[in-house]
């Protein structure tokens, strides 16, 4: 809300050196936050000018110019800029006539954009000031020509302050009004708060009119489908006027005010109704009664009904929409928009005003559907003072007779079912209760005075009777909340509550960040991706036609579904790295994917102010997409760089291999590898995860398929890994049981088979290890030698075994029994033989 | 050298010059070992002579003996002298040449990061596990009736309309990408027992184009009390600790009236930062206020019984005023050099 200080001021008195960032700073208090102020930034000397004489000349760039002489002072008197009291101008516009009176900007005077006026030299004259045009003054954006002061109906003297004239030198302050203050949504309810920020003296609007009633003009609700059991207009005020000159200009005061609170003056009837909605907060509408058919009915549309706004748009209707009907149909979307068939223009002679109140959640709906925001539906959302109708609507009738020479007629409607006032109770410690604060009895009194409420002492607390204006206050905690900001929060005193004994970071969390400082601590660098992909990036990795989570509103319209896995993201941000000549990556990212819910039948949302029950719960529940954490990770060019002494690593599938050992690791799990072809990965350099002493498959590491990887602008070879950390966590020891240190001397050998090609090396291993026994304590396996001089088709693989036993020194003969036990299980399920 | 055949001082004299001559003729280590057995060792002249002492009548053996013996000593004390020195001079040949430039030492492993958004959440967590307090999380894409109706944003509410909210197709399953971290208050409120203290830091989700200061994926933290007797004081002093944790000792808050549709009283949060940039100043920090009674209702908790607060605040926020990051891209552009500027400290 843009409020106008000039306009404040008729209503809360303002301190003398009142600007916007003051009243800004003051309103913030009472929790009405600063968005900005705007002013017209104009500075004088800018005076009322008459052109006394012009010369009309030719430009040798085809260009007609006028050399005017323009009166700026009274003759004799100074000017403004204290020089002569006639100046020759140069101007470029012809929309004017000798003894015009125009607005003259003087040397010295600065406009918008730090344009600074100076007599300057321009088609051979010196231009001693400038004509402005309203465009220029920031009044609007006409620039046709120069602004002459008659067409605002005035006929100021010569030299005037045209910024004190035109209200230019006025300023607005925006602050934001939170959804429950609609009565903020109008001078009357900024200047009352501002009052309760400063003490200072409110005055209400609407005290000083007199409302009448007209009769006669028939007016209907019949509203047969409420939405939500409310009625959808419970007040309709009609007051009509006549002999009105709808072609009457607006006084500039009315349009500068209008301008600073961010509307465009139209016309003198429409400005009239706009300005008193920014007052009072009443929303308006004015017919031009020559065009209704008969009388008006308040109803919900018809099927099929359409309706041509006053934007030009032919809306169709919905039978939910609330319109303003008479003879011919519908006239108006009630709340939201007027219609084209009764609008008024520059020849209507008669007009009736609509003061009305309608439902909030049928206007909301409503402008809505038509994606139709207006400065009424906005106020009707929030909730409008019911009672301010016929205020607002006698004020109107009187600006049209003081400003287009209208004359007001006893033609009316006067409808008012308004909800009786609310009551609420207060009971006597509920405001300590809740704040903290020993409020007295007199304070709370005093206080919910001040915002307007009926405060009644009863023995156990208060009977508070809400101002009409206040719909939000339904609640004892509503005013509890009144009585903490009007007497303000830095009375809450600060007290530090004590938790029960809590039971630390969960085990999951636990997990969560010791793989994360884990991988961090191991050279990977953790970064954020968003969530959103496109169809063809989730299908990377996973079938074309697999279930997505999509968005029904991505920000761009490919980027629509949520990612079922974390690789494509780590592509997207490898790929921005590369682009900026980052090309060492090794880079992870635990985050959520997004599986979609088993069903996604409708779901009919229960209530949100009880407990649904169980069943409704557990549909709520179900509902909701599986969304497990998973950990992506991702290695683009050398591990580790060239350097001193060593030879460049170029990262690939045994960097990523490694980082799902660190994740199993850091939660007490070691992995088992197995050959595998997910999609998405390079088909011979790609191992599953299994959780070593399981089946369970908890993911795949390896390189990107080259293609793939080409084809997102990355190198050939990147590494990637993925894990399911659900699926990790959940199968991580609790406890980790301790061994014994056995401390006898160990007796090492080293162990060479030859062994088919195509056997690989981890089942090897594993079997050794089984075979081995328990006096095994570690094999490692050292070499996988392809050469020459084995048989074709085969490849040699070196172990180094280590054994240990736990009560006496092995002795060579007992390790060479335990290694040949080993070979022989090698040999029985491989084929494979000692190498000579 | 003559072969003796007494053990006179003369003859162990004569010995004992030979063999200090064969020491001080060696030049290093390996020269000083190819003359031990002549000098000292089997072959020395000092082992043939005492070779004699058994031949000899046992009145002079004792004489012998002692001269022997003082040359023995002075031997051996001159060999290990020359080895000691000569073992030195090795060392330290040996040490000059293994000197490397320390300052070209290479990186064996490369040093990682953590992301300074994820390390924040850690943070926060860590201050809030301290007083008590537990660490609830929730789902990314979640149900409007979390979102929202739970949290006393009617359906037609302005409110509801006022969040630039993702939804999820099908529309009529009325799933969205939760717009802040309350829904998790609710989910809290339905799994847990009273009295509830929790921290929700998670992700959430908002049609906002990215620009410097918003982007639409961020992330935010919220704390929820819900108890016996609990006020507004309880959140302003709540909320002042959190703040000195953050922000230093002489960090402070300050409330004003604001509205949340799940907050009655409701306010906005500033705090006053003594290390901000270029000065200590009030920075808006959030929102918070006393759980609205609607929310303990849809809770299935009676709010004559049970009150409680809440606060919420931006992470990105949070770390762009404190740790002086200036630009929102920066934080959400995965570029390596954000994350490795801060490694694993704030």
């Amino acid at each position: 809300m843009r409020v106008p200080l000039s306009w404040l001021g008729e209503f809360v008195e303002l301190p003398s050196n009142s600007n916007a960032e003051s009243v800004m700073a003051e309103l913030v208090k009472v929790g009405l936050e600063e968005e900005g102020s705007h002013g017209y930034g104009l500075t004088g000397p800018i005076v009322v000018g008459q052109v006394l004489e012009f010369v009309a000349e030719e430009q040798s760039n085809g260009k007609t110019i006028r050399w005017c002489q323009v009166r700026v002072a009274p003759s004799g008197k100074k000017a403004g800029d204290g020089g002569e009291d006639v100046r020759g101008i140069v101007c470029g516009a012809r929309n004017f006539e000798v003894n015009d009176k125009v607005v003259v900007t003087l040397p010295g005077a600065v406009l918008p954009g730090d344009f600074k006026i100076a007599a300057r030299s321009t088609y051979g004259h010196t231009s001693d000031g400038m004509i402005a045009s309203a465009r220029e003054l920031g009044l609007s954006d006409d620039h046709e020509g120069i602004l002459r002061l008659a067409t605002l109906g005035i006929d100021p003297e010569v030299g005037t302050d045209a910024l004190l004239l035109l209200g230019l030198n006025d300023e607005a302050a925006e602050v934001n009004v939170t959804p429950d203050r609609g009565y903020c949504f109008s001078i009357r309810g900024i200047a009352r708060e501002f009052a309760h920020a400063t003490g200072a003296k409110f005055t209400d609007p609407i005290d000083s009119v007199k409302p009448a009633h007209g009769e006669g003009f028939k007016v209907e609700i019949k509203d047969d489908a409420p939405i939500r059991s409310r009625v959808g207009s419970t007040k309709f005020v009609i007051r009509s006027a006549s002999n009105v000159n709808a072609a009457a200009p607006t006084p500039a005061w009315m349009v500068s005010r209008l301008k600073l609170s961010g509307m465009r003056s139209i016309s003198i009837v429409v400005d009239i109704t706009n300005y008193v909605m920014l007052e009072m907060g009443q929303p308006l509408h004015a017919y031009d009664s020559a065009k209704l058919n008969g009388s008006i009915t308040v109803r919900r549309a018809k099927s099929a009904e359409s309706l041509k706004t006053l934007d030009g748009q032919d809306r169709k209707l919905n039978s939910e929409d609330l319109v303003i009907a008479d003879a011919s149909g519908a006239i108006g979307l009630a709340g939201v928009m007027g219609g084209a068939s009764t609008e008024v223009s520059q020849s209507t002679t008669s007009v009736l005003i609509e003061a009305a109140n309608f439902d909030g959640v049928s206007i909301a709906r409503s402008a809505r559907r038509h994606k139709l925001p207006s400065e009424a539906s906005k106020r009707f959302e929030r909730g409008v003072d019911p009672k301010v109708a016929e205020y607002a609507a006698a004020r109107a009738i009187a600006l049209l007779e003081e400003l287009a020479g209208a004359k007001a007629d006893s033609l009316g409607s006067f409808v008012d079912n308004s909800p009786s006032a609310t009551t609420v109770f207060l009971p006597n410690n509920f405001a300590a209760e809740l704040t903290g604060v020993d409020y007295t009895a007199a304070e709370i009194t005093s206080t919910l005075n001040e915002i307007g409420c009926v405060v009644a002492s009863v023995d156990s607390g208060f009977e508070v009777i809400v101002p009409s204006w206040r719909p939000d206050i339904t609640h004892k905690t509503d005013l509890v909340e009144e009585a903490a900001r009007i007497t303000g929060y830095d009375r809450i005193p600060s007290r530090l509550p004590v938790a029960p004994p809590g039971r630390g970071l969960t085990r999951r969390q636990k997990m969560r960040r010791a793989v994360m400082n884990q991988l961090s601590a191991t050279g990977h660098v953790e970064v954020l991706t968003y969530p959103f992909l496109k169809a063809e990036q989730n299908s990377y990795f996973a079938e074309v036609n697999s279930a997505r989570v999509v968005l029904a509103n991505a920000m761009q319209e490919d980027v629509n579904e949520m990612r079922l896995t974390m690789l494509p993201g780590l592509m997207d941000a490898a790929k921005r790295n590369v682009s900026r000549t980052l090309t060492d990556l090794s880079i992870y990212e635990v985050g959520l994917v997004f599986n979609p819910a088993k069903s996604s039948k409708p779901v009919s949302l229960p209530n949100g102010t009880s407990l649904p029950s169980a069943k409704d719960l557990e549909l709520l529940h179900q509902s909701v997409p599986q969304q497990p954490l998973y950990l992506g990770a991702l290695f683009v060019g050398n591990r580790i760089s060239e350097q001193v002494g060593r030879k460049a690593s170029r990262s690939g599938y045994a960097d990523a291999i490694q980082a799902a050992r660190v994740t199993a690791h850091a939660v007490g799990l070691e992995l088992d590898l197995i050959q595998a072809t997910p999609k998405g990965f390079h088909p011979g350099r790609t191992a599953a995860l299994v959780i070593r002493g399981t089946e369970i498959t908890v993911g795949y590491a390896g390189e990107l398929h080259p293609e793939l990887a080409l084809a997102n602008d990355l190198p050939r070879q990147v590494g990637v890994v993925e894990i399911n950390l659900e699926l990790l966590f959940a199968n991580a020891p609790e406890l980790i049981q301790a061994g014994a240190v056995d401390t006898y001397p160990a007796a090492t050998q080293d162990l060479s088979l030859v062994i088919d090609l195509n056997v690989p090396a981890g089942e090897v291993l594993a079997v050794l290890a089984e075979a081995a026994g328990e006096l095994l304590e570690e094999i490692v396996l050292v070499d996988d030698y392809r050469g020459t001089n084995l048989e074709e088709g085969k490849k040699s693989l070196t172990f180094a075994l280590r054994f240990r036993a736990n009560d006496r020194t092995l002795t060579q003969v007992e390790a060479s029994v335990a290694r040949d036990n080993a070979v022989s299980a090698a040999n029985a399920k491989f084929g494979a033989t000692i190498r000579a | 050298m003559s072969e003796n055949t007494e053990i006179t001082k003369a003859a162990v004299d004569a010995v004992v010059s030979d063999a200090l001559k064969l020491i001080q003729g060696a030049t290093d280590l390996a020269s000083l070992k190819a003359v031990r057995s002549q000098a000292v060792g089997e072959n020395s002249g000092i082992t043939k002579l005492s070779s004699l002492m058994g031949k000899l009548p046992g009145d002079k053996k004792g004489e012998a003996g002692k001269l022997i013996t003082a040359a023995r000593t002075q031997l051996n004390e001159a060999f290990s002298a020359a080895e000691t020195v000569f073992y030195q001079a090795e060392q330290n040949q040996k040490l000059l040449e293994e000197s490397v430039d320390v300052t070209a030492a290479p990186m064996t492993q490369v040093l990682g990061a953590r992301h300074p958004l994820s390390l924040l959440q850690d943070e926060i967590a860590d201050v809030f596990i301290g007083m008590g307090w537990e660490i609830a999380e929730g789902p990314e894409v979640e149900s409007e009736w979390f979102n929202f109706d739970a949290l006393n944003f009617d359906a037609d509410h302005p409110a509801r309309a006022m969040q630039d909210t993702f939804f999820v197709e099908p529309v009529e399953a009325h799933l969205v990408l939760r717009t802040h971290t309350s829904p998790v208050q609710v989910r809290s409120l339905l799994e847990r027992e009273l009295p509830v203290y929790v921290l929700c830091p998670g992700r959430v989700f908002r049609t906002d184009e990215l620009d410097a200061t918003h982007t639409p994926v961020f992330h935010q933290v919220e704390g929820l009390a819900v108890d016996k007797g609990l006020t507004m004081a309880d959140l302003k002093g709540t909320l002042e600790h959190f703040a000195r944790i953050m922000f230093g000792p002489d960090a402070k808050i300050r409330l004003r009236p604001s509205f949340f549709p799940f907050t009655e009283p409701s306010a906005e949060l500033d705090v006053w930062h003594p290390g901000a940039k270029g000065g200590a100043r009030w920075v808006e920090w959030g929102g918070c206020g006393m759980v609205n009674p609607n929310v303990l209702l849809a809770a299935g908790i009676d709010p004559e019984v049970y009150s409680g607060f809440a606060f919420g605040m931006g992470i990105e926020r949070t770390l762009m005023f404190r740790n002086d990051v200036k630009d929102m891209h920066d934080m959400v552009e995965a570029d390596v050099r954000f994350s490795k500027q801060f490694g694993v400290v704030l």
